[in-house]
């Protein structure tokens, strides 16, 4: 009895410390990434590292605006792209695909996700950009914004896809056979009764989504050819803003960190610190967001 | 007596152990341009080859990294692939600049590119956004795609001295790549494209040009005609002695030189 009583405290003890090693793990990261960042702050303050376009580290510029505008446009592009395909390809998955077509769909889906990214880059590197480059827009290099979303789009498919299938399966059943005994037609059901009921999954599978979609490095620095440019349209067209080259804040970081010390390595953490800080924000608001639709459902 | 037996002993045992060495020892470390590193390793292996008792570190870093590790004594020895700049000399005053290597720069296109010759100011322009179309240099009327390395490279670092000169930048919207061998895929498959490459990337992938009629080639480049060449450099904190000079001895010596042509770099020896 006695023994059994400190087995259960032992356990109980180890996976605290487990639980608390994440946490600790995060917070020296963002400590050690701080401290590095802090000597460019110091020197530039906030508003000259946030709010200016110029970065020529070689001229003592370090303005990593073009690069926040960058990553976020490409994240958002993805987004606008994967997004409707991964819940389509979950909802065909969970609701209307036959077991056979599903054993078939499913590991090719999960499958995306374990191509690593360098071959993801030198699929769009090879094959995408020759082919964006077919737009006959003057200046149009086919590596750019267009290029780097639809990698990112076919990166973040995986992830997306495979827990919304998950909260679409977790609705109870009752809820389905409610709707279906009330006249209600299948794809009613999945649209109106389905995907509200599995929300809260779905915008935890977008963040994981646009988590990985920030983040996402080499693959974006094969394709989207790394000019430190605010992106703008080609020509008079602005739907040619999106053959524009950009450049992310991961790109930022590993395009130049070999060579860099001093002042521009310190600008680079800077550059780390800021994309920690835009994934924070995109965490926080979608549980701002969760938290209040529950609310209100309740 | 008996003890200086024992020494004669010890000594003949070490020097069986050595076995036709060359007898150097100690540890050494070298730092600096991922450009003459692998040369830098493979000199550093057959160094310690002919000389076990060695144990050479060859790390990168940058030029610039190198220049300071050599300088404020980090390193033994520091590489870099461009010209020692004035005022890193003025910082660091002892510093002595070994030549091992020359390499040129090659101007590539695509291989589609009709364009086989194009001066320096050409050049320039184009890499600096003035002439942006290939019509404008005797091509197919077709927008130019720049292609160049990141800051802090030192083969941009080399370019941007011999080519750009002081005033003129690389424009913004260049496509930019973080090595020499992802320059090459991207001018290779982009048929408007241009970009500069160290001499060792040189294949048939890429078509390299003609600078106001001098064809990139090894004995243009030594001869001088060839006008975008750099030095490869070791650096040392002041005359370089015992270990470090044997490396450098070894480097600048008919197998060492025989090495760097291997390398597809020009010997300067």
């Amino acid at each position: 009895m006695q023994n059994k009583l400190q087995v259960d405290k032992a356990v109980r003890t180890v996976l605290l410390i487990s639980a608390s090693l994440s946490i600790v793990i995060v917070i020296s990261i963002f400590i050690f990434i701080f401290r590095s960042s802090l000597p460019a702050f110091k020197e530039f303050g906030v508003q000259g590292l946030l709010g200016e376009l110029t970065w020529r580290p070689a001229n003592g510029s370090f303005g990593i605006l073009a690069m926040i505008v960058g990553s976020v446009m490409v994240t958002l592009m993805a987004l606008v792209i994967g997004v409707p395909l991964a819940i389509a390809t979950a909802i065909f998955l969970a609701e209307i695909a036959p077991r056979g077509v599903q054993a078939v769909v499913r590991p090719a889906v999960q499958l995306l996700a374990g191509i690593p990214s360098v071959v993801y880059g030198l699929f769009g590197m090879v094959v995408l950009v020759p082919l964006i480059r077919r737009i006959p827009v003057a200046g149009n290099s086919g590596y750019g914004l267009l290029s780097a979303a639809i990698v990112l789009a076919v990166m973040i498919l995986p992830t997306i896809t495979s827990i919304s299938e998950d909260a679409i399966r977790a609705v109870p059943r009752a809820y389905t056979e409610a709707s279906l005994a009330l006249g209600a037609t299948h794809l009613q059901t999945i649209f109106q009764v389905l995907l509200p009921a599995g929300k809260s999954g779905i915008v935890a599978a977008l963040i994981l989504g646009i988590g990985r979609a920030l983040g996402e490095t080499m693959a974006m620095i094969m394709v989207i050819g790394n000019s430190v440019i605010l992106p703008a349209p080609l020509d008079d067209n602005p739907l040619t803003v999106f053959l524009s080259q950009a450049r992310t804040l991961t790109g930022n970081i590993a395009v130049e960190i070999n060579y860099a010390s001093g002042l521009h390595a310190s600008a680079l953490f800077a550059t780390g610190v800021v994309l920690f800080m835009l994934i924070m924000i995109v965490n926080v608001s979608a549980h701002a967001f969760l938290n209040r639709s529950n609310a209100s459902a309740n | 007596m008996r003890k200086s037996i024992v020494v004669v002993f010890l000594l003949a045992g070490l020097l069986l152990s050595a076995c036709g060495a060359a007898g150097e020892t100690g540890t050494l470390s070298i730092t600096g341009s991922t450009t003459v590193q692998p040369l830098a390793e493979k000199l550093a292996e057959s160094f310690m080859s002919s000389n076990p008792d060695v144990q050479i570190d060859v790390q990168g870093g940058g030029s610039s990294v190198g220049v300071k590790a050599a300088g404020e004594g980090t390193s033994d020895i520091g590489m870099a692939s461009r010209e020692v700049k004035a005022e890193e000399l003025a910082q660091f005053k002892n510093m002595q600049v070994h030549v091992i290597a020359r390499d040129g720069i090659a101007i590539v296109v695509n291989p589609e590119n009709s364009v086989n010759d194009l001066s320096l100011d050409q050049i320039r322009d184009i890499f600096s956004g003035k002439i942006v179309n290939w019509s404008e240099v005797g091509g197919a009327d077709a927008a130019i795609t720049v292609v160049a390395r990141e800051e802090g490279s030192g083969t941009r670092d080399a370019f941007m001295e011999m080519v750009m000169g002081k005033d003129a930048l690389i424009l913004d919207n260049a496509i930019l790549q973080s090595s020499n061998g992802a320059v090459r895929t991207v001018v290779s498959t982009t048929p408007n494209a241009i970009a500069f490459l160290s001499f060792g990337y040189l294949d048939e992938s890429t078509k390299a040009l003609s600078i106001g009629g001098a064809a990139p080639t090894e004995e243009n480049a030594s001869s001088g005609v060839y006008p975008v060449v750099r030095p490869l450099n070791l650096l040392t904190d002041g005359a370089p002695e015992g270990l470090v000079k044997a490396f450098l001895d070894f480097v600048l010596s008919a197998d060492g030189q025989a090495m760097v042509r291997e390398e597809g770099y020009i010997p300067v020896k």
